[in-house]
Order: C-alpha cells, then sequence, then structure tokens
C-alpha cells in the first residue's frame, strides 16, 4: 500500500533535475510577481493616496487571517496587449471568510483603472463558472472604470463577454449562491450593475460610485452638472436609490461589513466525502523537483510523484497489472478521498479501457478524480488503429466526459493530442487545471507536427519530379517548431487561461487539497454516463 | 479549639484563615460588603453574613455588626486578618464585651504599641535599642546643636509636623548643622506654619529587618527575621527571610530585643517588631534599632512559615482559645530560604498607579504557595488594596529559592488587568538584589532599569499579534498562497501590524515603522527572529495575553464599531479608579486653559483635571462623592465652533 521510492536524493540526475526545475519556476515566479504588482508603484502610490487600499491587501483584509488563497489565473494576460494589463487587472481566487470558502474577484484599478480586456473579461467569468460549479458565494470587490473602451468588440457583444458576468449573478443567486458586492471604486455603466445584480451591496462613502451614466455623459446628453458623489456615491446609494445596502467609512470597514455578512449566509458544506484525519507524505514533497526529469522525453514512474503528494505516500492501486502504462488507483490528499489516474507512457487499448473502469468506480462511490497528466497521445499504428483502440479511447472520454465528480487535472509534463481528452483536459470541465512549469501543450509536438507537414510536401515536390534537400527540409521545419515551441509554453497557455494557473510542483499537494475543499462545497450529483461503445 | 470563628476581613487574608480552619476542622463565617457578594472568600466559607455598602467605612469596619453577625452564627471568636479592625483596641474591647474571643493581642498591648513615641519610651525601658534622636520641645538652636552632637553625626533634621520630605535636611557634619537648621525651620514655618523640628540619627543604608515574634501572655518566642527592605515608598513589594547577611550572633540580639519587646507588653498572638537596620558595611549588634511593632499577622507571614514549617494561623488559634505557646525557643528552626513577592494590579509605567479590572484570565503556577483573594472572573474593585496575590517560593538556599520564585513569577498569567507582574520578574533578575545587597533604597535608585526591564519586548508584541490573528494554534495550516503570501492588516486598541503568514506555523509580523520579525512554531516552540521564547499565547474574553515575562496585551479593535468615538475630544475622562472629591465648574460656566475642573482621589493622592482648552462647559457628568472607573466621563465641554 505505501508506495516505496527509489530516488536517489544525492545522485547527480536528482540535482540536475532540480537545477532545471528551479530555473523553470524562477520564470513563472517571475511572472506571477509581476502581475501581483499591478499597475506598477506609481499607479499604486495614486491609488492609496486617496486613501484606498492596495488590491491585494484588500482580498488579504477581506479573508480570514491564515487563509489559505488558490489563485485563479495568476499569470492572466501575461505578454498580451504589450504589457499593459498585467493579471489581466482583476485578482480572482478562493479563500476563506469566517471558515467558509468564498470566491473573491477584485479589480486592479491601479491597472487602467481596472477597465477590463478581454482576458480580464475571461477570468471574471472564468471565477464565476468555479463559484458556480463549486456553489462558493461570490464577493466582488468592485473597482473599475467598466469595459476597456478601445478592446470593445473583444469585450461586450458575444456571448462569454461583459454581459455574461451579471447573467451569472443572476443564475448564482436563484441557485441560492450568494453574491455580495463591495464598491470601493467606480462602479460604471455596465459595471454598476455588478452592485445592482448582488444580493447585497456594500460601498464606501467618498470613494465608491455606482452610476450608468458619469458626470461628463449626463453633461453631454442633458447639461445637468453634476458632482459623482451627488450622482452615485455611497450616501445617494444607502440613503436614496437603495441601490447599495450598508454605507461604510473606508475600505477596511467595508472589508468588516462584508466579512460579516458571509458570517451570516447561514451555509454549511455538504458532507459528501468521508474525510479522514490528514497526514503528511511519507517522502517530503520538495524532492519533486528531483524526481521529475527536466526532459519531457525522459520516461519516469509517476508514482514518485503521487508518494510525494497523497497522504502518507500510501496509495492503493486499482489493476496494476493491467494497461500498465495508466496508473490507477485510490488514496487522500489531506485526508479527503481520491482517485487517481496518472500516466506512465503512451495509452494503449488495456489502459483506455482500464481508466474507465476505474472512472465508473469513482463516479458510482463518489470519490473525486484527479488526473495527472503527461500524455503524448494514444498508440499509432495498424495493430492498435485495427484492434479498435480509437473505440477503447472513446471509453475513456466518455466517461470523463460525463462523471459528475469533481475533476482536478493536473499538468505534470506533456499535454498532446487525444490523450488531453481522455486524461480530462481543459475541454472537458475538470473544477480546476493546474500546470507545471515544465508542462507542455500542444495538439501534437513541435516535431512531429513540422515532420508531418515536410512530409506532405516531400511528397508533393517528388510527385512532380523535383528533389529536397535536407538542409531545405530543415529550414521548412524551423518556423513551425518554434511557433509550436513558443506556444505550448505554460505561461503562453497560462496567459490565455487555457488553464487555471501555474503552480510550484512542490505546492502540487496543498494546490489539489485546496482544489478538493472547494470543489465539495457542491453536493456531488449521481453520474449518468453516456453510451460507451463497446 | 474553637467549633466556629467569624474572619472580619476580606481577600487573602481571609482566605488564608479559612484555609487553616479548614485544615483544623474550625468552622469559619466570612463577612462581606455588596462589592463582594461572590469574592472568593465568601464561596470558601461555611457561612456568610452580609455587612454593608463597598465602602470599608460601610462594612469591613462596622465593628458593632461583625459582632452581631459573630453572636447570630454561633462564632466564638473573630479573626481580625490585618489591616481594618485589626488594631483597634475599641473593637477589642467590644469583642470582649460581647463574651467573644479577640483573636490577637489584648487592647491594652495594642494601645501601648499605638502610639509611637509611647512605644519607643516602653521599649527603652526593657532595653530595646531605639533610633537615638532629639524630640524635645526646647528648639533653641544651640541646644539642637548640642543634641546632634551627642547622637552623632550624619543626623537627620525633620519637622514634627511633618510629611512629603518637606522640612527635612541631612546634615553631615557639624559645620554644616545651622544653616541646615534655618532652612528646615523655615521650610517647616511656611508648608506646615509649625517650625519645631526633631532630630535622628541618619542611617546610611538602611534596611528593614522585623523579627516574628509569639507570645501567649505570659512567655513569648521569635520565629527569626523577615528582610522587607525591597520596597517602593514604604510598599514592601519582595520579602524573604531569613535575612540576607544575617549572622547567628546578631540574629540571637535582635530575637532576644524582640523577645524581651512583646514579654514586656505581655504579648498575647503573633506580632512583629521592626527595626532599622544599619545595612552600609554589614550587619553589627550595635546596628539596630526598634521602629514600631504591628500587633497583628502580617501580609508577609507566609515567608516566616515557609523557613519554620508553623501554621501561624493556626498558633493564632491555639493560643486564643486558651493553649499555652506550641513551642520553646529551642525547637525552633530555620529551614532553607523563603521569598515572598506581592502581585498587584497597578500600572507600572504610569507611576506605579493602582488599577482595576476583570481577571479575565489568572493562572498560577503549581510550584509557588499561592495566597490569593480572587480567581478568574472576578474584579479588582476601586474599594480595596489591588492585590491579586502573594507568591512564596522556598529553597534550600537563597540563590535557589531566588530563581524558583523568578520561575514562578514567569509562570504566572494575569490579563484583564495591568499588573506589576513584570516589574516583579525584573527585580528578581536585579543583580544588586540576587547578591543580596538589599537596603530600602534599592528601588528607588535602579527604579528606570527596573521599569524600562519590565517593558514590552517587541518580539512579544509579535506572538500577540499572531495569537490576536487567530494563529496561536499551529496546527492550523497556514495560509497557503501559489506564489507571493498575503499581507493582512492585524489591528488592535492602540496599534495595528501587518501579517503575512508564510506557512503553518510561520509568519512574518511587521510592526511600526518596518520593524519585521518572523514567527516559527518549531518544535513544541514559539520562536521569533531564530530566538527561542518561553512565552504562552493566550486568548480570553479580554483579548489576547501573552505571558513569559515582558507580557503583552492586546485588545482587538472592533472594525464595525467605527462612529462611537466621535465626541472624544470635548470630555474630561477620570484619568483612574478614584473618587470625585469636588467638582469646580457648572454647566454653561466659561472656562480658561489650565482652570481646575475637578478633583479626583484616587488610592491617598488628589488629582486635578484642568480644562484643555478655553471653552464653555456643556455638562457636568459626575458629582462629589461619586466612585468612578478609569475612563468614566467627567466633564464635558461645549463643542468649539470652527
Amino acid at each position: 500500500m505505501k508506495l516505496r521510492s527509489a530516488a536517489l536524493t544525492t545522485s547527480d540526475a536528482f540535482k540536475a533535475n532540480r537545477e532545471a526545475h528551479l530555473a523553470l519556476l524562477a520564470t513563472a515566479r517571475e511572472a506571477a510577481e509581476a502581475a501581483a504588482a499591478g499597475g506598477g508603484a506609481r499607479s499604486m502610490e495614486r491609488h492609496v493616496s486617496r486613501g484606498k487600499m492596495p488590491p491585494r491587501e484588500r482580498v488579504a483584509n477581506l479573508l480570514d487571517p491564515g487563509s489559505p488563497f488558490l489563485e485563479i489565473g495568476a499569470v492572466a494576460a501575461h505578454g498580451m496587449y504589450d504589457g499593459a494589463a498585467p493579471g489581466a487587472g482583476v485578482i480572482a481566487g478562493i479563500g476563506r471568510v469566517h471558515g467558509q470558502d468564498v470566491m473573491v474577484v477584485a479589480n486592479d484599478a491601479t491597472v487602467k483603472g481596472g477597465t477590463y480586456y478581454p482576458m480580464t473579461v475571461k477570468k471574471h467569468l472564468r471565477a464565476q463558472e468555479i463559484a458556480a460549479e463549486c456553489h462558493l458565494p461570490c464577493v466582488y470587490l468592485v473597482d473599475s472604470g467598466g469595459a476597456n473602451l478601445p478592446n470593445q468588440d473583444e469585450v461586450f457583444p458575444d456571448r462569454d463577454h461583459f454581459g455574461r458576468i451579471f447573467y451569472n449573478q443572476a443564475q448564482m443567486s436563484a441557485k441560492g449562491i450568494p453574491q455580495v458586492a463591495v464598491v470601493m471604486g467606480s462602479c460604471t455603466a455596465g459595471g454598476a450593475y455588478v452592485p445592482a445584480m448582488s444580493d447585497v451591496t456594500i460601498i464606501v462613502r467618498d470613494q465608491g460610485t455606482i452610476f450608468l451614466a458619469g458626470p461628463p455623459l449626463v453633461k453631454a446628453a442633458t447639461g445637468e452638472v453634476v458632482t459623482a458623489e451627488d450622482l452615485g456615491g455611497g450616501d445617494v446609494h444607502t440613503r436614496l436609490s437603495g441601490v447599495a445596502d450598508y454605507l461604510a467609512e473606508d475600505d477596511a470597514h467595508a472589508l468588516a461589513l462584508a466579512r460579516r455578512t458571509i458570517g451570516n449566509l447561514n451555509r454549511r458544506m455538504p458532507e459528501s466525502v468521508l474525510w479522514q484525519s490528514p497526514e503528511p507524505p511519507a517522502y517530503d514533497p520538495d524532492e519533486i523537483l528531483g524526481v521529475v526529469p527536466a526532459d519531457l522525453r525522459t520516461p519516469y514512474d509517476i508514482r514518485e510523484v503521487i508518494a510525494r503528494i497523497v497522504d502518507g505516500s500510501r496509495f492503493d492501486e486499482f489493476k496494476a497489472r493491467f494497461g500498465e502504462t495508466l496508473v490507477t488507483g485510490f488514496a487522500h490528499v489531506e485526508g479527503c478521498p481520491v482517485g487517481i489516474v496518472a500516466n506512465n507512457g503512451v495509452l494503449f487499448s488495456e489502459a483506455a479501457q482500464k481508466g474507465a473502469h476505474f472512472i465508473e468506480l469513482c463516479s458510482q462511490r463518489g470519490i473525486p478524480l484527479v488526473f495527472l497528466q503527461n500524455i503524448t497521445g494514444f498508440m499509432v499504428g495498424r495493430k492498435y488503429e485495427n484492434e479498435g483502440i480509437a473505440r477503447h479511447g472513446a471509453k475513456m472520454v466518455t466517461a470523463v466526459a460525463t462523471t459528475s465528480v469533481p475533476k482536478i487535472t493536473m499538468l505534470v509534463g506533456g499535454s498532446f493530442g487525444a490523450g488531453n481528452y481522455g486524461m480530462a483536459g481543459r475541454a472537458y470541465s475538470p473544477r480546476f487545471l493546474w500546470t507545471w512549469p515544465n508542462s507542455r501543450i500542444s495538439v501534437m509536438g513541435g516535431e512531429q507536427a513540422a515532420g508531418v507537414l515536410a512530409t506532405v510536401k516531400r511528397d508533393g515536390i517528388e510527385r512532380q519530379g523535383g528533389s529536397w534537400s535536407a538542409e531545405e527540409e530543415a529550414e521548412f521545419k524551423r518556423p513551425t517548431i518554434e511557433m509550436f515551441e513558443r506556444q505550448s509554453h505554460p505561461l503562453y497557455a497560462s496567459a490565455r487561461l487555457w488553464d487555471d494557473g501555474i503552480i510550484d510542483p512542490c505546492k502540487s499537494r496543498d494546490v489539489l487539497a485546496l482544489s478538493l475543499r472547494a470543489s465539495l462545497n457542491a453536493p456531488i450529483a449521481p453520474t449518468r454516463f453516456g453510451v460507451f461503445r463497446m | 479549639m474553637f467549633q466556629k470563628i467569624l474572619i472580619a476581613n476580606r481577600g487573602e487574608i481571609a482566605c488564608r484563615v479559612i484555609d487553616s480552619c479548614h485544615r483544623l476542622g474550625v468552622a469559619s463565617v466570612a463577612v462581606y460588603s455588596d462589592a463582594d457578594r461572590a469574592a472568593r472568600h465568601v464561596a470558601m466559607a461555611d457561612e456568610a453574613v452580609y455587612l454593608g455598602g463597598p465602602a470599608p467605612a460601610d462594612s469591613y469596619l462596622q465593628g458593632d455588626r461583625i459582632i452581631e453577625a459573630a453572636k447570630a452564627t454561633g462564632a466564638q471568636a473573630i479573626h481580625p486578618g490585618y489591616g481594618f479592625l485589626s488594631e483597634n483596641p475599641d473593637f477589642v474591647d467590644a469583642v470582649e464585651a460581647a463574651g467573644l474571643v479577640f483573636i490577637g493581642p489584648s487592647a491594652r498591648a495594642i494601645r501601648a504599641m499605638g502610639l509611637k513615641d509611647a512605644a519607643k519610651a516602653l521599649m527603652e525601658e526593657a532595653g530595646v535599642p531605639v533610633v537615638p534622636g532629639y524630640h524635645g520641645a526646647d528648639q533653641d538652636p544651640a541646644h539642637l546643636a548640642q543634641e546632634a552632637g551627642r547622637i552623632g553625626y550624619p543626623v537627620l533634621i525633620k519637622a514634627v509636623a511633618g510629611g512629603g520630605g518637606k522640612g527635612m535636611r541631612r546634615v553631615d557634619d557639624p559645620g554644616a548643622f545651622a544653616d541646615a537648621l534655618a532652612s528646615a525651620q523655615s521650610e517647616a514655618r511656611n508648608a506646615f506654619g509649625n517650625p519645631d523640628v526633631l532630630i535622628e540619627k541618619y542611617i546610611l543604608r538602611p534596611r528593614h529587618i522585623e523579627v516574628q515574634v509569639f507570645g501567649d501572655g505570659h512567655r513569648a518566642v521569635h520565629l527569626f527575621e523577615r528582610d522587607c527592605s525591597l520596597q517602593r515608598r514604604h510598599q514592601k513589594v519582595i520579602e524573604e527571610a531569613p535575612a540576607p547577611g544575617m549572622t547567628a550572633e546578631m540574629r540571637k540580639v535582635m530575637g532576644a530585643a524582640a523577645t524581651r519587646a512583646a514579654e514586656a507588653i505581655g504579648y498575647k498572638g503573633a506580632g512583629t517588631i521592626e527595626f532599622i537596620v544599619d545595612g552600609s558595611g554589614g550587619l553589627r549588634t550595635d546596628g539596630f534599632w526598634f521602629m514600631e511593632m504591628n500587633t497583628r499577622l502580617q501580609v508577609e507571614h507566609p515567608v516566616t512559615e515557609a523557613i519554620t514549617g508553623i501554621d501561624l494561623v493556626e498558633w493564632q488559634l491555639r493560643v486564643a482559645s486558651g493553649e499555652p505557646l506550641p513551642a520553646r525557643q529551642e525547637d525552633l528552626r530555620i529551614t532553607g530560604h523563603a521569598f515572598e513577592a506581592r502581585l498587584y494590579a497597578e500600572d507600572v509605567p504610569a507611576g506605579f498607579l493602582p488599577a482595576t479590572g476583570r481577571l479575565a484570565h489568572l493562572q498560577f503556577p503549581d510550584a509557588a504557595r499561592i495566597e490569593t483573594g480572587v480567581r478568574q472572573g472576578d474584579a479588582i474593585s476601586p474599594w480595596y488594596d489591588p492585590m491579586i496575590a502573594k507568591i512564596v517560593t522556598h529553597g534550600p538556599t537563597r540563590a535557589v529559592a531566588l530563581r524558583a520564585l523568578e520561575s514562578a513569577l514567569v509562570d504566572t498569567e494575569v490579563a484583564g488587568s495591568v499588573t506589576n507582574l513584570d516589574f516583579l520578574i525584573a527585580l528578581t533578575r536585579h543583580e544588586g538584589f540576587r547578591e543580596g545587597e538589599v537596603d530600602t533604597g534599592l528601588i528607588g535608585r535602579d527604579l528606570e532599569a527596573l521599569v524600562a526591564a519590565a517593558e514590552a519586548d517587541p518580539r512579544v508584541r509579535a506572538l500577540a499579534v499572531i495569537g490576536l490573528a487567530g494563529l496561536a494554534d499551529p496546527r492550523v495550516k497556514g495560509g497557503a498562497t501559489l506564489w507571493q503570501p498575503l499581507r493582512r492588516t492585524i489591528a488592535w486598541e492602540g496599534g495595528e501590524a501587518v501579517l503575512e503568514v508564510l506557512g503553518p506555523g510561520a509568519a512574518r509580523v511587521t510592526l511600526d515603522a518596518g520593524s519585521a520579525h518572523e514567527v516559527r512554531w518549531r518544535d513544541g516552540r514559539w520562536w521569533v527572529d531564530e530566538t527561542l521564547m518561553r512565552h504562552r499565547i493566550v486568548s480570553h474574553d479580554a483579548g489576547v495575553s501573552v505571558f513569559g515575562g515582558r507580557t503583552v496585551h492586546l485588545v482587538p479593535l472592533d472594525p464595525l464599531a467605527r462612529d462611537a468615538s466621535a465626541a472624544g475630544d470635548e470630555v474630561t475622562l477620570a484619568p483612574m479608579p478614584g473618587l470625585v472629591k469636588s467638582v469646580h465648574v457648572k454647566a454653561g460656566q466659561a472656562v480658561k486653559a489650565g482652570d481646575r475642573l475637578a478633583v479626583l482621589e484616587a488610592m491617598k493622592m488628589e488629582h486635578s483635571l484642568t480644562a484643555w482648552r478655553d471653552g464653555v462647559v456643556a455638562e457636568v457628568m459626575a458629582a462629589a462623592g461619586d466612585q468612578v472607573e478609569a475612563g468614566a466621563p467627567l466633564i464635558r465641554l461645549e463643542e468649539e465652533e470652527e
């Protein structure tokens, strides 16, 4: 039951792996820190000089002291919009208020006045999606000028654009998922609907404003001259308009009122699973950096990772002798029972069948699933196609797609091709998807993609009797390889919110535990699978 | 032996007496005032009788009611404790007239010792040395100079009507006598309207050494000495027995003098002969003088009990019930050394102002003898002595007993009122005191350093912040984040800090202007900046306290209470608990900055409360005679027009 690690922590390979991972980690950390710095020192100074709390401190002071904060999309918009929107100008994540998990969405007004870029909208909607799936009360710390006008075509009109925010608020409210807004700055135009659509709204005196049109627009439209405070300040909205419910003296007071509101929600986590008392792994999670090869092409035993994630390093491996390239089994993470599905090589038919079987088991028992994804794809070739690997793969994909238990996916290596589907990639709506700094994601490897294109091209040239030198072929392949390399990078992926964030592999256990707990705020519905192609 | 006695006292001494009653199978009757309905001594006693209002004059000094209570409950004797009626001869007469036994000396003995000059004369007669001096009516300067020469320099000139150091001069040689006398007399005339002076021998390094005596009306024994030199403004702070540097010869001479004094007045019961001793250059048999006799059980009697193994209250009851002295002098032995520290509710940095409060948390170490009249949740009221407890330790040597005292104090936990605990700890660590170099001036000389050594340590404050943040239970998972820790503000009454949780049992606390401290829970203990802290973080009703020396108490700030303080500047608040002695203004009256508004009397001191600005009195919220708590609003000025 207890896994035994074969790793030699003093070996050169271990040290070399660790060095390589630390370098990757440093890049990721740098990106995260740049995002956390928001709009920069001068912008922050201006923000604070108005008596406002820095956005991250707002989040911190809302949460319980010592609360974890599972941040979503920390490096969103990294390298996009010429670097104009660090963190996409919004902070999102799950923390605890009076012990209750809540989703916090906080505008960062130091980033272009907190206006919504396309990635801002995507991050806000992703946070709401998580909240809706996990039944997490939402607290919106609003301080935003609304849609970013130069980008209005990618922000306003489509289904998953700005309007969806309020649609989601109404939908969640209808499901009994509390919506709380704290207006700590502007809430203009469409933004006005965040507080207006909330169940409870708090506004800061002489600081928060809510109006459909600001003073300049009012003057232009009707000639009326009015101050922002008289038009839609805290006093007006709590005394006259009723748009807001509580008047706060300042940010700290507003956050205290929000905490009290959450404290009065009368919510309780459903008892979906049988928790055990948590126990640290027998092997140090920090050793992950040494046991995982730096080069994705080097195979290794995924159990080395499992041993450093699960309680007591205990793993009840299911069907260990069958379909060995997929490792399945039961374990606990911080006391929460989980079914682990982990790649240990390319997927064969047996492995896919085993995966489907195991997912059925977990669904039957109501055990959350954890996918440790490191997959180059399903096996190719005549033998495999003829025995119906697509049929077996489809069984696994069906099981993954239709199970109702929470799925948490962690990208610990490669994520290529159809393997991504079978292992609960983004399209399969895992509750959370986290990536390691060494991971890569693309439809296939850059080499393979370039090779496919080169083969097609060579065939064409040779059919016309021409010839193509090896140098010419290499030159042809280079841009494709480079493009794949750039686009499969975890920072590129995370900037576009293909995942919920890059994490430090050593914190995998913490992140999984927090993801599981957040997920279990929602009851687990019974599963109804689709038709399995037998 | 009595079947039932009444204890005409309260607090720790009442509890102390009841303890011995329990042990001896004697039923106990407590008495109580309105302020003491739920007090510990009432809870401990077999019966309790209500006396009256909280002011001592309405309750514990109501001799008639106490005697009535004794008769009504069938008590045969009355134990007076110390203070209150314990040295009131009229009360003794009344008790005896009622057919009851007073557990203590006769009224005659109390009267004999009550008048200081007469007592000294009596002692001189009995061959007990008294401080050489001149108390005569002849105030002729030449005569006074001659008397000074007879006494021997250095001498002290004191105003007869004196007090507070006025009209007092130290003179080291005869040449300076005339000038010093003239200025003392003129000062005395100005201050008291009476220029008369007396002359006493000036003692260079005075020590306060007292001898415990016990008599049965015929014979007396002594139970050795106690050294009470560690005093602050004549208030004993730490007492010990035996006295450091005491020789067998000196002890014998002092003991004999004390016994003689007791026998001279046919003393019955426990008493104490106080001596002033010249501590300069070692103790000498010709260097001690009678000061006064206390005809009662002393506060510091436990140190004598510790070194002799005798229960003095038991002896009091036995002798009062007619038994002869339970031991002969040659049966008495000293075993080891003992200390007693007096733990008070008082504000040391504010000049040892008496404090009040509800004891939200109270815990004493098992390793010391604790004499206390309060329990956790009890209040220290402004009506009585604010003593919380006496902490008594005993050891084979002075060094061991002192270490035990230090350790016991470090392990003592009091929250809900400020205390002198950290000051006591600082005293136990005082170099000179450790060496046994005690005299009554020690605390006064080193006060600044002692108070500073008791001040809060920022590292302890960092631990308190951890407590206030609710992170004192290190098993609580600590603030996991993906990358950088969250920076959070933790606020309390009077301050705030920035908290960054770094992991389970690990945090960075930034106090005031950038003083950052790394707090870690490791191997079952707290470390701050890699220094092991012996401290305990305790949460209680009144907030969070960190105990273990240089105590920090933090009272959490309710972030939701935001508008109460609006009018604060306009109102004069009582700076401490006390009695409003007089009010000098009326509503509507115009005042100038510095004008006296009211006088507050607290612990025998009168505090003038003055206007802090020109203005008009809007409201007077207290009247002369009111007993007020610290912070009570007294006078409000009308709001200033801008």
